[in-house]
């Protein structure tokens, strides 16, 4: 993308018809590291590359537990991502309090949805610059939503954001279709080996990677480091037998040229609902 | 007593104006949950703690809703039967009851009633303690509806009434034992 006359404002229209402030804050979603989720009728699982800022410090924490039934991953500004969680985490502690029952996880991604299309719309604001993955369940099962700082939602089988995601994606896409009848502890294997495609090579361990798991009759948790390196190292073992999957994406990782060409490759491939695409 | 979305009933005695006004609350509410149309719905437990915070909010403020509420319903199998009161004391039972009826009905529900009452056996037992409440609380009318919640919906019958005797000889002069008194 370049600089135009037309991208100083977020209330500004290019003549295309996009607003670029929108999709430049899209961008800083593709430069946060990688968050993954995936689901099944049942569970949805949740994982994150961790990212420090040098070896001394501790990592970001990228997922959070909103409810019982709800927790989000997120890629980004995490400081945004911090304030969205407590806006969620207070939805949904209100209307626990009212109704005594969880709140829809579905409600409470349009309800995000709403926020985030305020800052697109108000000149004294900015978009969020957070890509939130909100797993959750409601009545009719476990859900996994992606919503993106324009506002827009979609609901995912499997979806990945932040930088390299394009592997982890293009893992999920040959195995997407086997997901809904996973078993939980398969779900939790395939998260972590589409994380490990993100990482281009880097060793897996578990202090790389955060997974939570939640899923009907289990409240969302963040699994611990040892329950995660024990599933790693079995994945050593039969490291011999898997065929080398990653791809060189160092250049479509980034996704320069064309944003909205990226909403269609999100939306196209692993999209579970019929949604609108992004501008 | 009206019934409310798709899985539950309210009934309630006190201030019948207070009790429309609640209508409208829900009315409200049932209508942005239907906005929604997400296949998820408010399920009797989750409307009746909406009234449960209506009631003890208004309570709270010294200008309280005048009703005792009955709230009653089905949803996924589950059955579910609760009440709050016009203070917002609310709670689950397997029978409840509002005014006289905690003092007359309960103590023949508590010794009557069980899991696997029919449907019939259950109206036959609501129409025995309608009857005592007729008999013995003097603001009561000979007039009753019998509404039935299932998993498929709400009906509510037509008014009809009891047959009472009231020839009893204990009947004809109360205050016999009570003389000097009232």
């Amino acid at each position: 993308m370049f600089r135009n006359q037309y991208d100083t404002d977020v209330t500004t229209w290019s003549p295309a018809g996009r607003l670029f402030q929108v999709e430049y804050a899209m961008e800083a979603v593709k430069q946060g590291s990688a968050a993954i989720g995936l689901r099944s009728k049942t569970h949805v699982v949740l994982g994150c590359v961790n990212k420090a800022n040098s070896e001394l410090s501790s990592h970001q924490k990228k997922i959070f537990k909103v409810d019982d039934h709800i927790g989000v991953a997120i890629a980004g500004l995490t400081a945004d991502g911090r304030v969205l969680s407590r806006y969620m985490r207070n939805e949904c502690i209100n209307y626990s309090f009212t109704y005594e029952s969880p709140l829809p996880v579905g409600r409470l991604v349009v309800q995000l949805a709403d926020k985030a299309q305020v800052c697109t719309q108000r000149s004294w604001k900015r978009p969020y610059g957070v890509g939130l993955l909100v797993a959750g369940l409601d009545e009719s099962g476990a859900h996994l939503y992606y919503n993106c700082p324009s506002g827009n939602y979609f609901e995912y089988q499997a979806f990945a954001i932040g930088s390299r995601s394009q592997a982890a994606k293009t893992y999920l896409e040959r195995r997407f279709e086997n997901f809904t009848d996973s078993s939980r502890d398969d779900l939790v294997k395939d998260a972590i080996t589409a994380i490990r495609e993100t990482l281009q090579g880097e060793t897996l361990k578990s202090s790389i990677c955060t997974i939570a798991v939640v899923g009907v009759g289990e409240p969302f948790h963040v699994l611990d480091q040892g329950t995660v390196q024990q599933i790693i190292d079995t994945f050593e073992i039969a490291a011999e037998q898997e065929d080398p999957a990653t791809e060189p994406d160092a250049a479509t990782g980034q996704e320069a040229a064309t944003e909205q060409g990226t909403a269609a490759d999100q939306g196209g491939s692993t999209d579970e609902g019929a949604a609108p695409m992004d501008i | 007593m009206k019934p409310i979305g798709k899985h539950s009933l309210l009934g309630a005695s006190g201030e019948i104006s207070d009790f429309q006004e609640i209508l409208h609350y829900l009315d409200e509410l049932i209508l942005y949950d239907n906005m929604w149309d997400d296949g998820n719905s408010l399920g009797p437990k989750e409307v009746h703690s909406y009234l449960t915070r209506v009631m003890y909010n208004r309570r709270n403020k010294f200008n309280p809703l005048w009703n005792s509420l009955v709230l009653g319903g089905v949803k996924n199998g589950q059955k579910y039967l609760g009440t709050v009161s016009m203070i917002g004391v609310n709670f689950e039972d397997n029978h409840v009851a509002t005014g006289f009826g905690n003092h007359l009905a309960r103590p023949i529900l508590r010794q009557e009633w069980h899991e696997n009452l029919s449907f019939e056996d259950g109206v036959r037992l609501l129409e025995k303690c309608m009857r005592v409440l007729l008999y013995r609380d003097r603001s009561a009318v000979n007039k009753l509806q019998i509404a039935k919640i299932t998993e498929d919906g709400v009906t509510i019958s037509q008014p009809y009434s009891l047959k009472t005797y009231w020839e009893f000889s204990a009947f004809e002069n109360p205050a016999q034992g009570a003389i000097g008194s009232w």
